[in-house]
């Protein structure tokens, strides 16, 4: 990035009478909103496509079809029609706060991207405390919805905001306590110091070197979609009872941006899983030795890896309830934050015990998790038979029971 | 407004000098997505839990018994659908009945199974929407729309029936409209044929998912007594236990010569009368249903679907009532004549005014999330608390 800029003030391209740090901004600003505009929007627009498709399917519906092949450009539309929109503020509302929340609650997402890495040298920056400025940064949300649900001056929006308060400062700390002992693990907070500690195969993943970490990555994923304000966490939202909750009072693009916010997030949260416990961009050595070959190989492991975790959190979402408030608290405070601890001290002992890691254990809890998916896919092939229903039965039409054999 | 106890927001200062609290009050409705139509409760809050929530109705108040004075028998019949638009048969029939019996009309037997029929078919209809929406107020967006699929195809039949899919104005002083299409029969045979294993697909769904009994098991408990002294009809008397249903106590129509069960409420997540056993009394009612369409479809008597009424009808001075089961519970019919040809007057006892009553009783202390619970599984449609 340096260089580039300096090579430019040499070649005269850029007016040399400017400070160079006039130059390095203005770079950093240019390099920013490329990617801004050019990689995080789309994924969160283009998450939405798939939410939208996905629940169409689940809700046997088909959803967005008409914009571009298959709905896919239903997000881009419904950005443009949202922009277009009048943008309200309620005579009643704090408006300096009320405009301002939106963009904090972005900024908190935005900023996240930072850190991420999306393969050996695709990171905007490599920052020696990235595991913990994700964590700091994504928590900004709160600020942002806090504000929102205070500004709006109403009750509705009130109650979501402080709901999301009391959630995600709740949740932060059984995902930081499940954070901890991959810290532990590879001794570093940098991200990809982390994803250079695991090796690509499965059974070097942090996910499977200790039980306590196995548990940990589930207790990080249950938090992580509560900090995401999602089913069966989305209480701030709450449709049924808080009408839209802290969003209640927004509308156009304002109403947008806590949504983009939303769905960007859920890629965030699977970043953030497969770095921590999925290996990362990891790929085989023994694959091309191009660098662009391979960084591409890289991006499209850490890109399907994460976005699988999107998937499964759509599908949480169009699958369960909401739980109430006083279960969710129940649940962080009685049975998340004693297993996080408990974790904790687990991987300590774990690598005391053994220094270099126990293979045969790695080995095992590989298989394990296999196994737990294999049960898992039994069981969905299993409701699938059971309810019996051929192809014919499930395009059942009464009013044209001829073509039914009964 | 008149609501008493919500004119002052009641402060609560603190005896050590700290901060003084004060309760808040929420307006739910009358535009809420979760309120089922347009009604509105004033809810008492401290933070998260409920001190009180009064229901404040009359939103949806249409007049429609002053319009039964001023529109005759026979003109009757539309606005009757209006009185409970998600189970409108029960209410053609409720008004059939009562004008029937004034006058001592027979009405044919083949005419009483088609109207049997369409109401079971309306009574799984209603019932759908109602455990649909159930699981969508609680967070569950997939249910709803399975539930609503299936309520489509009972919608088709029911077109095919009687040309309408809301409002069906299919019954008439004397029988029904029309007989059944041809081949109607069959298809609606098909229907329940394949409608029954998807209650076993819905209950997997998620009637017996975790998340969704914790939420209502034990919440907003409704005792067989309290049932009984709020005069609670229908699902929601039957989910605290008390095992009365005006298709078998009082029987009218074909119902005595037709077998099925009555389900109660057995406490099985929780204590008996909770949210979880109304919900579930309403997934097994759509069981009997199916049990009793297949008798009545397979039995269908030929014969006439309608006796011969005058044009201008008079029934006899006199008054009667009359009480039919909505899907609602016990719906009645207190009709007066004066031997003319407009109605004296008509006035209609339905389930959801019932069921209204006791939302401030049972609501004392829960969370605000839990009223959404309480209105969906007593499963309050809001014009036919106004009519």
């Amino acid at each position: 990035m340096q260089e580039l800029v300096d090579g430019l003030i040499r070649s005269g391209l850029a007016p040399a009478a400017l400070p160079a740090w006039v130059h390095y901004l203005v770079a950093m600003l240019v390099f920013g909103g490329i990617v801004v505009f050019v990689f995080i929007l789309p994924i969160a627009g283009i998450t939405t496509w798939v939410e939208r498709r996905v629940a169409g399917r689940i809700q046997s519906r088909i959803g967005p079809n008409r914009t571009g092949p298959a709905g896919f450009l239903q997000w881009l539309a419904d950005g443009i029609k949202s922009l277009l929109k009048e943008d309200i503020v309620p005579v009643a509302a704090d408006a300096p706060l009320f405009k301002l929340a939106p963009y904090v609650v972005m900024t908190g997402f935005v900023g996240a991207f930072v850190a991420i890495p999306f393969g050996g040298p695709l990171i905007i920056a490599d920052l020696n405390v990235g595991i913990l400025y994700v964590t700091a940064v994504t928590a900004l949300v709160v600020v942002g919805i806090l504000m929102a649900g205070w500004s709006s001056n109403n009750k509705w929006s009130l109650l979501g905001g402080i709901r999301s308060a009391a959630q995600i400062v709740s949740y932060e700390i059984p995902a930081g306590l499940s954070i901890f002992p991959i810290v532990m693990l590879s001794g570093a907070l940098s991200m990809q110091s982390i994803i250079q500690a695991q090796g690509w195969e499965p059974w070097r993943w942090n996910l499977f070197h200790n039980p306590f970490v196995f548990v940990a990555f589930f207790i990080f994923f249950v938090a992580a979609l509560a900090e995401g304000n999602r089913t069966p966490f989305d209480l701030p939202e709450a449709e049924s009872e808080l009408v839209m909750g802290f969003a209640t009072e927004y509308s156009g693009m304002r109403n947008l941006l806590f949504f983009m916010a939303e769905w960007g997030n859920l890629y965030v949260i699977g970043a953030i899983v497969t770095t921590l416990f999925l290996g990362g961009w990891q790929i085989p050595w023994a694959l091309p030795d191009h660098p662009v070959v391979r960084t591409v190989l890289q991006f499209a492991c850490f890109f399907l890896k994460s976005y699988f975790w999107v998937f499964v959190a759509i599908w949480l979402r169009w699958t369960l309830p909401r739980i109430r408030v006083d279960q969710m608290m129940i649940m962080c405070w009685k049975y998340l934050v004693p297993i996080a601890f408990v974790n904790l001290l687990g991987t300590a002992v774990w690598m005391v015990a053994f220094p270099a890691g126990l293979p045969a254990a790695q080995m095992a809890l590989f298989l394990l998790g296999v196994a737990l998916l294999g049960v898992f896919a039994w069981r969905v092939t299993y409701h699938l038979r059971r309810a019996g229903l051929t192809r014919a039965e499930l395009s059942f039409n009464p009013l044209s029971t001829a073509r039914i054999p009964w | 407004m008149g609501l008493a106890g919500f004119e002052v927001e009641v402060q609560r200062p603190q005896a050590d000098g700290g901060l003084s609290t004060e309760d808040m009050t929420l307006s739910m409705g009358p535009q809420h997505p979760s309120t089922h139509g347009v009604l509105r409760f004033v809810v008492r809050a401290d933070g998260e839990v409920m001190k009180e929530a009064i229901p404040d109705i009359g939103y949806l108040h249409r007049s429609i018994e002053k319009i039964a004075e001023k529109v005759g028998w026979h003109g009757f019949m539309p606005y009757t659908d209006r009185v409970d638009y998600v189970a409108a048969m029960p209410c053609n029939q409720g008004w059939a009945m009562a004008a029937e019996r004034l006058a001592a009309i027979e009405v044919p037997k083949r005419g009483e199974y088609c109207r049997v029929i369409a109401t079971e078919f309306n009574r799984i209809q209603s019932h759908l929407l109602s455990v649909g929406s159930m699981a969508m107020d609680i967070g569950a967006y997939t249910p709803f729309t399975h539930a609503l699929r299936e309520r489509e195809y009972i919608n088709d039949l029911i077109e095919e029936l009687c040309g309408a899919r809301l409002t069906f104005n299919y019954m008439r002083i004397g029988g029904v409209a029309w007989d059944v299409p041809p081949a109607w029969r069959e298809k609606a045979l098909a229907y329940v044929q394949r409608f029954e294993p998807l209650i076993d697909e819905f209950n997997d769904l998620i009637s017996y998912n975790r998340i969704y009994t914790e939420r209502l098991a034990n919440v907003a408990v409704v005792t067989a007594e309290d049932a009984i002294d709020y005069n609670l009809v229908g699902p929601n008397l039957r989910g605290s236990g008390v095992r009365y249903d005006v298709r078998r106590d009082e029987p009218y129509s074909v119902y005595p010569e037709l077998d099925f069960e009555i389900p109660v409420g057995r406490g099985e997540m929780g204590r008996v009368g909770d949210c979880f056993d109304r919900y579930i009394v309403r997934i097994r009612e759509m069981k009997e249903c199916c049990k009793i369409l297949r008798q009545c479809l397979q039995q269908l008597p030929p014969g006439p679907v309608i006796t011969k009424v005058a044009r201008n009808f008079k029934p006899p001075p006199g008054d009667c009532y009359v009480r039919v089961e909505s899907a609602r519970g016990d719906m009645g019919w207190y009709v007066v004549s004066d031997g003319t040809a407009f109605p004296y007057r008509c006035k209609i006892r339905t389930g959801s005014f019932a069921a209204i009553s006791i939302v401030q009783k049972v609501s004392r202390n829960l969370m605000i999330a839990d009223l959404i619970a309480v209105i969906a599984s007593l499963d309050l449609v809001a014009p036919e608390i106004d009519r």
